[in-house]
């Protein structure tokens, strides 16, 4: 008898989570990681941060996946009821240096029916039992931010550490895991 | 953690999926303290609810050009072969209505024979194998069926407390078809006798859960004189049977 059957739960016999553990840099960067799109693209940027614990101190042993719309607001997805931005890859995989540090390069997204523009964050570390969810917005669209309803859901006092910080090449998302400053996390 | 509410339905044919809730007890506390890394790492703050609209219920397509055409078999990525008992590690990939991911990335790493990692910070004393990297790729078939051959793990000490070991185990990585659905977990082996000691093992609370993370021995998939085979099913998150429906521009 498998587990399934002893629990009687099959309806929603779903696999558990585990940690990634400390040796996930074998595993999971891809060299193209960081790439949301080729390098060359106009309009690229980095995003760079670091990842941080309760004590301030950077993981080391972190990913940080991102997840987003094209500059038109499409995605490449059958499950998208108005169609699909062929190739585009919208995904984004970079694991912390030894001081915390991550990078992805990617363009701004556009804006969805309803939602500022935005990209979805996972993050995994050692220590993380499942991952954990937020998002980056950017400082470019405040205006569209006072209407977002997953911003307009956060208490005023936390919503800063939703959105992402200019910087010469880029923008700085830093995501700190708990805390004074606590990012942000979600229930997906 | 927030209980999630239930998402606003209607039958519009243009609405979108809708992932079920997690039920409870079927994932890991982010804070257990018998895993002590989780002390400083889980947020203190509770979870706030995502609606699942565009960003949510879609998800990269990541698989053709992703896997080479040997990085399903861990035994053959070197010169010789790797030192270890020669397993093969298969199952189906699907969501928890028992609808199939087809064309889906499955990615692994894992130890070798001796338990010890091909990575920079594990240099516990057990040999590395020049011939063993412990990476592997495979893509789904159109059942969502997936394949790897590979050498068995070997258990190895951690330092979480006193003789703290971690009972064998391949990491795996699958997206499914929706950011909803990402999952990274861990395979286990039946029977072994790690399991009592080990606290991300025991992490999930619910035992029906725990175990669906051990394999099972399959002899149907054992091959003759060469590798003994295992069963690991995954199951993601289904989704609601009434689709939200997206605001329209």
């Amino acid at each position: 008898m498998t587990a399934a059957e002893l629990s009687g739960d099959l309806a929603d016999g779903l696999t558990p989570s585990q940690t990634v553990g400390p040796y996930l840099g074998i595993g999971l960067p891809w060299p193209d990681g960081p790439d949301v799109v080729p390098p060359g693209t106009p309009g690229l940027f980095e995003i760079v941060g670091t990842v941080s614990d309760g004590h301030g101190d950077p993981v080391p042993d972190a990913m940080i996946e991102t997840w987003q719309a094209d500059p038109d607001g499409r995605f490449d997805h059958p499950d998208d009821p108005r169609g699909r931005a062929a190739g585009w890859r919208g995904f984004g995989r970079s694991a912390t240096d030894a001081a915390g540090g991550y990078v992805i390069r990617t363009v701004l997204p556009g804006a969805l029916p309803g939602e500022a523009p935005h990209l979805d964050v996972s993050v995994f570390a050692r220590g993380l039992l499942d991952r954990v969810v937020t998002r980056i917005y950017f400082p470019d669209h405040a205006g569209a931010h006072a209407a977002d309803p997953v911003l307009a859901s956060v208490p005023e006092g936390r919503r800063a550490t939703l959105v992402a910080v200019r910087t010469e090449g880029g923008y700085r998302f830093d995501v700190r895991l708990q805390g004074p400053g606590e990012t942000v996390f979600f229930d997906v | 953690m927030v209980t999630p509410t239930t998402q606003p339905a209607t039958t519009h044919s243009g609405g979108l999926p809708q992932y079920r809730p997690v039920p409870p007890g079927s994932q890991p506390p982010l804070d257990f303290a018998g895993y002590r890394s989780t002390a400083l790492r889980h947020p203190t703050q509770p979870l706030l609810l995502l609606p699942q609209r565009l960003t949510e219920v879609t998800g990269p397509v990541l698989g053709p050009g992703r896997v080479g055409p040997l990085d399903h078999d861990l035994t053959r990525q070197h010169p010789g072969e790797p030192i270890g008992q020669r397993i093969i590690v298969h199952g189906t990939l699907r969501d928890s209505d028992g609808r199939p991911v087809p064309d889906s990335l499955v990615e692994i790493w894992q130890a070798n024979a001796g338990g010890r990692y091909r990575h920079k910070v594990d240099n516990w004393p057990s040999p590395l194998d020049p011939n063993f990297t412990g990476v592997g790729r495979a893509l789904t078939d159109a059942q969502g069926h997936y394949e790897f051959v590979t050498i068995k793990p070997g258990a190895y000490p951690w330092g979480n407390h006193d003789n703290a070991w971690r009972p064998a185990h391949i990491h795996f990585s699958v997206f499914g078809q929706a950011f909803t659905q990402r999952l990274v977990t861990q395979m286990y082996f039946p029977d072994d006798p790690l399991f009592a000691h080990d606290p991300i093992f025991n992490s999930v609370r619910d035992e029906a859960a725990r175990h669906r993370m051990v394999s099972s021995f399959d002899l149907e998939h054992t091959i003759e004189q060469w590798a003994l085979g295992f069963r690991f099913d995954i199951v993601l998150r289904g989704r609601s049977a009434t689709p939200f429906e997206e605001p329209h521009q």
